[in-house]
């Protein structure tokens, strides 16, 4: 059996599931944002029934805040009604909010072998720390919120042996455009990826969040790694005591099998417009950028800051590049200060959001206008996904991004100025 | 259930930002506002020309990208009865399915736009009456079917307390 079959069958209270079979799964954590949580209270309310469980039940406002605007402002007054009603222990508001999935780990609310869902499609996140986590609508929410249950359709999965270790600017946004450049869009749909190989050891914990956080542009149902001392470390680090937990690959759990040499992949980039349409930096067209952003649920974690700052230290952005810094959560916001890295960012000419997911989907604090370009750490670039229809979106991993910022084209950072 | 409509033609890859975008989700929960944005990057008649009771025909992967259920919903207030494509992404399904809005797998290549088309969900059959031809689906498991008659999971709920699905 898969890893992620293994985690589902022991929450449907059975021995084992075959891929194809419909399950009621019993579920640890119900998440929800300031978009899809006051569609998923609507429908809540109408079954008249308390949360199954106010500690496992995490709402985040982190889309449109600070509040974009007077839509945006009553749907967060309404989801903060809701949570203090029903007494949500992990309700995240104002200087408390980090982008959902920076945050959930680093509050200690994801454990391995546990299953989480989500109503947002990057929940698929939590599976680089062991978890089985996927995304579901507002509907598929409001039930788990009622219930503590969802259905499922037990996923086949696909092993994908990394091996290796990545070269320099190379790391887990690398590896996962890779993936979903040779698997396209909708190659994994319905399946589980599962990371397993000894390359696996040289991507940081950090790395392995940003590959799990896009196993959905693939069209996977979840991405899942091992549980292996960096993880475990990790955990206790915010307070959560595991133990290590191997994949153990058995030739009849997987339809398939991918390998990635991380020592021969170049840094990547998705050109406009789907994640799939990768190419190696070297090969991107020298396009005029605009707009760089770093953060995001995909790449706003400490390891992303740290790349940037190295790589802009002593650096200024181009004329006429906007360069955006998302760092992702309170905590990862701190320490970027206390580590200095906002005086570089500053000198270098960058503007510091505070946490929000805000101009990956085109919400707020970063909108772009007809024509014009960004390169984004984010982990989509659907036409107008940043704005105007008539603009464009390049995805790359923070060195990258940061690279360009300065020369003002997308620039592999190894030949930096 | 035999369902019966004009069909409208997209590509592959209609992703959830192209069926209502993310200028207009985000602003209201107003879905038959949102309704007349639906396709709008696409096709900005489709609105305009869509009559109650049509069907999109799309290629692969159609509900793509993100989890928001303001896609099939939007939809849904805009007189569509249903989907059929080659294949959906999963989140989307789920949600098409949940809110009462039937998402066909069929092989969709032959349909073309305007067609009249017939569709028994109970049977897995569909028929383009243009083309006098029937095309190969895959009919809904037992328990989609049952949360589409009672118009969604929540109502599916609240009519039976909990859903089993096995």
């Amino acid at each position: 059996m898969s890893q992620s079959r293994r985690i589902l069958a022991v929450h449907a209270g059975r021995e084992s599931v075959s891929p194809g079979e419909l399950i009621d799964v019993g579920v640890d954590l119900v998440l929800a944002n300031d978009i899809t949580a006051p569609l998923a209270i609507e429908e809540f309310n109408k079954l008249g029934v308390d949360v199954f469980d106010k500690s496992r039940v995490v709402l985040v406002l982190d889309h449109f805040t600070p509040n974009r605007d007077i839509a945006s402002a009553e749907q967060c007054a309404f989801v903060r009604r809701f949570a203090l009603e029903h007494r949500i222990e992990h309700f995240y508001d104002g200087g408390e909010v980090g982008i959902e999935h920076v945050l959930l780990p680093e509050e200690g609310l994801i454990r391995p072998g546990e299953v989480v869902i989500g109503a947002d499609s990057h929940t698929c996140t939590y599976g680089a720390l062991g978890a089985f986590a996927t995304g579901m609508g507002s509907t598929d929410i409001a039930a788990a919120m009622a219930t503590g249950k969802a259905w499922f359709r037990a996923p086949e999965a696909v092993l994908i042996n990394v091996t290796g270790k990545p070269g320099p600017w190379v790391g887990g946004k690398d590896l996962i455009l890779h993936l979903i450049g040779v698997l396209g869009v909708d190659g994994a749909t319905y399946r589980s990826l599962e990371f397993t190989g000894d390359g696996i050891a040289e991507l940081s914990v950090d790395g392995r969040l940003t590959a799990a956080n896009m196993a959905i542009e693939a069209g996977a149902k979840n991405g899942l790694f091992p549980v292996d001392r960096p993880v475990v470390e990790y955990l206790e680090g915010v307070g959560v005591k595991v133990a290590e937990c191997a994949l153990e690959p058995d030739e009849y759990g997987y339809v398939g099998e991918m390998s990635v040499d991380m020592v021969s992949l170049p840094p990547q980039v998705a050109l406009p417009h789907l994640p799939s349409n990768t190419v190696a930096v070297g090969e991107a067209p020298r396009v005029k950028l605009d707009q760089v952003v770093i953060g995001s649920c995909t790449n706003g974690r400490m390891e992303d800051m740290r790349v940037a700052a190295e790589l802009l230290r002593g650096r200024r952005t181009a004329p006429q590049v906007r360069l955006i810094i998302i760092p992702g959560s309170p905590r990862v916001y701190r320490r970027s200060m206390e580590e200095g890295l906002f005086d570089i960012f500053l000198d270098a000419g960058a503007v510091i959001s505070p946490p929000t997911c805000g101009p990956c989907l085109g919400g707020h604090m970063g909108v772009l206008a007809s024509g014009e370009r960004a390169l984004s750490t984010t982990n989509r670039n659907f036409t107008g996904r940043m704005g105007h229809r008539e603009s464009e979106v390049y995805l790359s991993n923070p060195a990258v991004a940061a690279a360009s910022a300065v020369s003002g084209t997308i620039t592999d950072p190894g030949e930096l100025r | 259930m035999l369902l019966k409509g004009k069909a409208h033609r997209f590509g592959d890859d209609v992703n959830t930002d192209y069926i209502i975008s993310g200028r207009h989700k985000f602003k209201t929960l107003d879905m038959d506002e949102l309704a007349c944005h639906v396709m709008e990057d696409l096709d900005p008649e489709f609105y305009g020309r869509c009559q109650e009771g049509d069907f999109i025909v799309a290629g692969k992967n159609f509900g793509c990208g993100s989890s928001r259920e303001q896609a099939p919903l939007a939809l849904k207030h805009a007189g569509v009865a249903g989907v059929l494509a080659g294949s959906f992404a999963r989140i989307y399904f789920r949600n098409s399915i949940n809110n009462g809005l039937p998402a066909i797998v069929c092989d969709t290549t032959e349909i073309e736009d305007g067609d009249e088309l017939e569709i028994d969900l109970e049977a897995g059959m569909v028929r383009d009456v243009t083309k006098g031809i029937e095309l190969a689906s895959s009919p809904l498991p037992k328990v989609m079917l049952d949360i589409l008659s009672e118009g969604g999971l929540v109502e599916y709920m609240s009519r039976h307390g909990s859903l089993k699905v096995s």
